[in-house]
């Protein structure tokens, strides 16, 4: 059942466009992850959703219920804040039971639930604590327990994690789904971390220039990025791109990449002739210290260990700069870079993009 | 801070030191006024050393004042309980007002806005003076002449843009997510004004009110001309004390002292919180 609908909104800040018809439907349940770089509107969408800001055009249906024009303690939403925004002068018990004490429940049960979702996340030694008393970590939790306590049909969380530290932000992402499964809210999860966006989200939705530029679940989002945009906010290291040109090649067609012809499916021939940008993840370079057929030769010039996988970067036969990751026991036999090593792509994995539009050339099946 | 050599502190100290003897030495003088006799007060040259009396105090407390041209009439006391009356009333109506109208100005953006406020701050540079003659014209066609509820109203002149500016500093300072929050957890407009936006302000309003209530509490000129004798504070019953049969100054002194004290300690009780406060709403963190 769709819970949360939202269509066609836009919203201007003087003649600056924030958001410029986006839709987006939200089932009960589900959560969806909103990524965008900084700037893209991603908490003014929230803020819309929420009633704390009136869009210029579109609707918010919530249940079937057109929202528009309700005032936010309507909405029966939920809502945590990137900087918290706790109410420094209650202390955590009582921020936590804000949504409760306006539905007009009986303090007992105010007590009994504040505690539950309390120990839930683990903050019941400090519910007697003002916020300023307070880590990161459990102001984010008391924000979070705050937007949660209520059961709140809509949930918004406006990129929770940013503010906590790192060791605590990679406990929450494992916890956060499980936790938010126990909800049948239908939650938007905003976040510049694409990470965060593909552990939380059932769907991504990935916000450039006002736009919704792709939606799809999180495998797609990476397999199968929309643009070449979408394509180098996911993945880390970031995706390769060199400019190249699909030719036909007998009954097929290849491309040029690195002084190498490789072979493509068919699928592509629609795209023979085309001048395109192709996009390489950096683990479909497969790389070895002895040249096997057909290999391309590269510059080694430096090796970086990022936690079980290592980067590396390449130089390859015209210069072009590329990076490649392998595993921690391949990478040691490459010390520490400035050597020959031989690369090979997997033709089956390569990405093409349009040179001008940035938009996926997707194979086509006959 | 930097480490100050024996020589700057030596010379810290007797600037300071100049500076207090400045300010205070006229206060101290009246207060060793307040203490004499007139004849005592009028002695040249003057003297530091004299047998100290309360006879001023008990003439202002009783309300009589004998002398030997006769007896006086002093409605010092009277005169204390409306300066009371008149500046807790118009405080109180001031931040009536003005905090609600601050949070206005704080927090929404409408036609006109910035004119308004900044149309509500210039009350603050026009000369009382000024306004006085059209006022006293009004005041009279309106009946106000002479009374608690206009002198209250012609108090909001001093008040309200005082109150208004300081408290819109407080609120701009709190950050609107925290209402939002407030709005969103399922409570009204007006719960997240009274539960949020007043409490967190508490401070600024504090110090704005006090402010204001001195500010008020010294106001000469709009009672001097819009009231009489049985409505008027103390710093225009000050005058009564002018006589035919001559100034009397002990009474004047002790009066000022008397008059000085209620403001005098609210503002040494209340100045750490009144400095943080006007430095708070003022300076962007």
């Amino acid at each position: 059942m769709v819970r949360l609908d939202l269509k066609n909104l836009a919203k201007s800040f003087k003649a600056t466009k924030i958001l410029d018809d986006v839709s987006l439907s939200v089932e009960a349940g589900e959560i969806v992850a909103v990524l965008g770089p900084s700037g893209t509107g991603k908490t003014v969408l929230l803020r819309i959703v929420a009633g704390v800001e009136d869009p210029d055009g579109g609707n918010v249906i919530i249940d079937g219920e057109d929202m528009t024009d309700v005032a936010p303690d309507r909405r029966g939403v939920g809502m945590a804040f990137q900087n918290f925004a706790l109410f420094p002068h209650l202390t955590t018990f009582d921020n936590i039971a804000s949504p409760l004490s306006a539905r007009r429940i009986p303090q007992d049960q105010v007590v009994q639930r504040v505690k539950s979702i309390a120990h839930m996340l683990k903050i019941d030694h400090v519910l007697g604590h003002a916020p300023r008393e307070l880590s990161n970590g459990q102001k984010q939790r008391t924000a979070l327990a705050r937007a949660l306590v209520a059961a709140p049909k809509v949930l918004l969380l406006d990129d929770p994690l940013r503010n906590v530290d790192a060791k605590l932000r990679y406990e929450m992402r494992l916890e956060l789904p499980r936790l938010l499964r126990t909800f049948d809210a239908a939650v938007i999860y905003v976040t510049q971390d694409y990470k965060e966006a593909m552990a939380l989200g059932d769907h991504i939705a990935v916000l450039r220039g006002g736009r919704i530029e792709q939606w799809a679940p999180p495998s797609t989002v990476y397999r199968e990025p929309a643009s070449i945009d979408v394509a180098r906010l996911f993945g880390d290291p970031t995706i390769n791109l060199l400019p190249c040109r699909l030719d036909r090649d007998g009954n097929g067609v290849s491309v040029k990449l690195l002084g190498r012809n490789v072979a493509l499916s068919p699928a592509y021939t629609h795209a023979a002739g085309r001048e395109l940008i192709a996009g390489l993840r950096p683990e479909h370079i497969t790389v070895d210290d002895a040249s096997v057929r057909d290999a391309i030769p590269f510059a080694l010039e430096a090796v970086m260990p990022v936690n079980v996988r290592s980067v590396l970067y390449l130089r390859g036969p015209a210069g072009e700069e590329l990076l490649a990751t392998v595993g921690e026991t391949e990478a040691a036999r490459f010390g520490r870079g400035h050597r020959q090593v031989w690369g090979a792509l997997v033709p089956s994995e390569i990405l093409f993009f349009d040179a001008g539009s940035g938009r996926r050339v997707a194979p086509q099946a006959d | 801070m930097e480490r100050m050599s024996r020589f700057e502190r030596a010379l810290r100290g007797v600037l300071i030191a100049l500076v207090l003897v400045f300010f205070l030495f006229p206060i101290f003088w009246i207060l060793l006024m307040s203490l004499q006799t007139n004849d005592q007060i009028l002695r040249i040259p003057p003297s530091l050393l004299f047998e100290p009396t309360l006879t001023n105090y008990a003439a202002l407390l009783t309300g009589r004042l004998e002398t030997a041209a006769g007896n006086l009439d002093i409605a010092f006391m009277r005169n204390l309980g409306n300066s009371l009356l008149l500046s807790i009333c118009a405080v109180l109506l001031s931040l009536a007002l003005g905090v609600p109208a601050a949070y206005a100005f704080a927090r929404f953006k409408f036609r006109l806005g910035e004119n308004i406020a900044f149309t509500l701050l210039s009350f603050r540079f026009a000369p009382p003076l000024l306004v006085l003659l059209p006022l006293s014209l009004y005041f009279k066609q309106l009946g106000l002449t002479d009374t608690y509820v206009g002198l209250v109203w012609v108090y909001q002149l001093i008040c309200l843009p005082l109150i208004l500016w300081i408290v819109r500093g407080y609120f701009e300072d709190i950050s609107p997510d925290i209402e939002h929050a407030y709005r969103i957890a399922g409570h009204s407009w007006w719960q997240s004004f009274r539960r949020i936006a007043i409490p967190l302000a508490k401070p600024g309003i504090a110090a704005a009110g006090l402010l204001a209530f001195i500010f008020a509490w010294n106001n000469f000129v709009f009672a001097l001309i819009l009231a009489s004798a049985d409505k008027q504070p103390v710093t225009v019953g000050a005058l009564a004390f002018v006589t035919a049969s001559g100034i009397q100054y002990g009474q004047i002194a002790a009066a000022i002292v008397l008059s000085v004290t209620p403001t005098l300690a609210l503002a040494l009780y209340a100045q750490r919180y009144l400095v943080e406060g006007l430095s708070l709403g003022a300076v962007k963190g």
